[in-house]
């Protein structure tokens, strides 16, 4: 099954939030979306589940009840206990009886909760109540998992347990769209599309993304001529409009090829 | 005698029976980028505010510009901490002016937010007040900076220009410590240090960090079952795309967990992230 959106565009008042995007969102995969804050991600996965209006263009996803979302630094209730939470979610998803007793075990296991149940959730660390979070979103295995930036300050031992728990949901069959603002994760999804201002800017496998950025990234010793240069670690980069030559890569890696094409983009609209 | 801008040497600190900074040694040189990683509760937050001067040592030194952390040493350094500190209902001009009359400077507004510099700062978009706290943090021309997660929540077009900013200043002399766990972020860094419960357990560049931790990329048409296979045997696993890494693994044991899934094994070395939390799950 293929979730998604085409062609979609939202519009808050005379701003426009998307403009022409579309993403498909394929079941036992995950799609990356990537931006920075106001990029469109939200608005994106808000589209989905609908409680955004569509101002043009295509939605294409179950209904809620078969949608699980995790929004963004919140999903789980502070204030309950880790039981309570799964108790809550349990009961307005309708999952009970031997199936909520597996499911239960299932997701304490993996986000390593077992002896923390009677720990209130706003007193768990960043990193577990993320991983709490997304276990909530999925505890009623939705076909289409909708997460916006679940990794966001989460460091770097816990964001290895989520990925495992959202690398199992889509070998377990789930279409999963996630946001983050991280290149390094997009590495880890099937799909990445890159938004800029509510626009698509890159979209495609990793691969495809580094071909399709126009022009080329140069890297060098020292600061190239032109405007659009920027440092990396101990080298320099450079965008430049014109092609490579046949054989050569555009870019080096993702980094480079969403700065590059963020800056062809500023070029054209000069 | 070091001439370092900051430095630690064998800090400890405790509270009561817990250790959360363990004999921690650290420098950061004029012009130099060092980056301090670990994973939540590694101590990294807990080193900080001793570098600032809000938490005294419990054992070993920490000094500023040589000397112990003051407030005459503080007014010398410039902090960006992750909340960022500005004020949301003051303007950006509003905001670097009274940081500017805190430190008895005057702040101009960076050419990049001229257009935004009556515009309350709780209404710009994040990338741009992460470029008013930087202003607002080297308005007072510090010798040190020090950054907690710089670059959190930016596009990568937002991310390269304030590293460029960071490395700018670096070549004017001015030494910075980056608190991070985002890899691209550890990246732009000239020198490393990586903590662990309190301790550093390894510094250095990126291949002193990474160490001799080998990741096996397992490609094959079933990359769920895989998955599912080596994670049941505890295998430490990443998703990449379409297949499936095994970090700190050998060979025989994939083999041995893929069991007769069909599948190419390629033996690279580990990212910088891959390595990191294989040294966390060691300890």
């Amino acid at each position: 099954m293929t979730w998604g959106v085409s062609h979609l565009s939202v519009r808050y008042g005379d701003v426009a939030a998307l403009t022409d995007v579309s993403v498909d969102v394929v079941a036992g995969e995950v799609v990356a979306l990537v931006g920075g804050d106001g990029a469109g991600k939200t608005t994106l996965l808000r589209a989905m589940t609908r409680t955004v209006p569509a101002s043009g263009g295509e939605v294409r996803a179950p209904g809620v009840a078969e949608i699980g979302f995790m929004p963004t630094q919140a999903g789980v209730w502070r204030e309950l206990t880790v039981d309570e939470n799964i108790a809550f979610v349990a009961s307005a998803q309708g999952v009970k009886g031997a199936d909520l007793a597996q499911r239960r075990a299932e997701l304490l296991e993996a986000t390593g909760l077992t002896q923390a149940t009677d720990r209130l959730a706003g007193a768990l660390s960043g990193g577990m109540r993320q991983k709490l979070a997304f276990s909530l979103a999925m505890l009623h295995r939705p076909p289409l998992l909708l997460l916006d930036e679940p990794s966001t300050g989460v460091d770097p031992v816990s964001r290895v347990d989520l990925w495992r728990m959202i690398a199992q949901a889509a070998a377990d069959g789930a279409a999963i769209a996630m946001a983050t603002t991280y290149l390094d994760e997009a590495d880890r999804a099937s799909n990445v599309v890159v938004l800029d201002a509510g626009e698509v800017l890159l979209a495609g496998t990793p691969a495809r993304v580094l071909e399709s950025m126009p022009g080329r990234v140069l890297s060098s010793p020292t600061r190239g001529p032109g405007s659009f240069t920027w440092r990396r670690g101990h080298s320099y980069r450079e965008w430049v409009a014109e092609d490579p030559p046949a054989g050569v890569a555009r870019a080096a890696d993702l980094e480079d090829a969403v700065v590059g094409a963020a800056l062809a983009k500023e070029a054209a609209s000069v | 005698m070091s001439d370092a801008l900051l430095s630690a040497d064998s800090a400890t600190r405790r509270f009561g029976d817990f250790v959360a900074v363990d004999s921690v040694s650290l420098e950061v040189r004029a012009g130099e980028v060092v980056g301090l990683l670990g994973a939540n509760g590694a101590g990294k937050t807990t080193l900080i505010r001793m570098i600032l001067g809000l938490l005294p040592a419990s054992e070993g030194s920490v000094a500023l510009f040589g000397a112990e952390p003051s407030r005459e040493a503080r007014a010398r350094l410039g902090y960006v901490p992750q909340g960022l500190g500005l004020w949301h209902d003051l303007t950006v001009a509003e905001n670097l002016a009274f940081v500017g009359d805190v430190y008895g400077a005057t702040i101009e507004v960076p050419d990049a937010l001229a257009g935004l510099s009556t515009r309350p700062v709780g209404g710009i978009g994040l990338g741009r007040q992460r470029q008013v706290a930087f202003a607002a943090a080297l308005g007072h021309s510090p010798e040190l900076l020090v950054l907690d997660e710089p670059t959190s929540g930016v596009d990568p077009l937002s991310r390269a220009r304030l590293w460029d900013a960071i490395h700018e200043a670096a070549d004017s002399g001015v030494g910075v410590l980056v608190t991070t766990h985002y890899m691209q972020e550890a990246q732009q860094c000239d020198r490393l240090v990586l903590m662990s419960q309190g301790r550093e357990v390894a510094a250095g560049g990126e291949a002193d960090i990474v160490g001799d931790t080998r990741t096996i990329a397992v490609r094959t048409d079933r990359w769920q079952d895989a998955f599912e296979a080596l994670d049941a045997a505890g295998v430490m696993t990443m998703l990449a795309g379409t297949h499936v890494r095994a970090v700190d693994a050998t060979e025989a044991q994939v083999r041995a967990a893929l069991g007769d899934i069909p599948a190419q094994l390629e033996s690279t070395s580990a990212t910088l992230e891959e390595a990191m939390v294989a040294r966390e799950r060691a300890a």
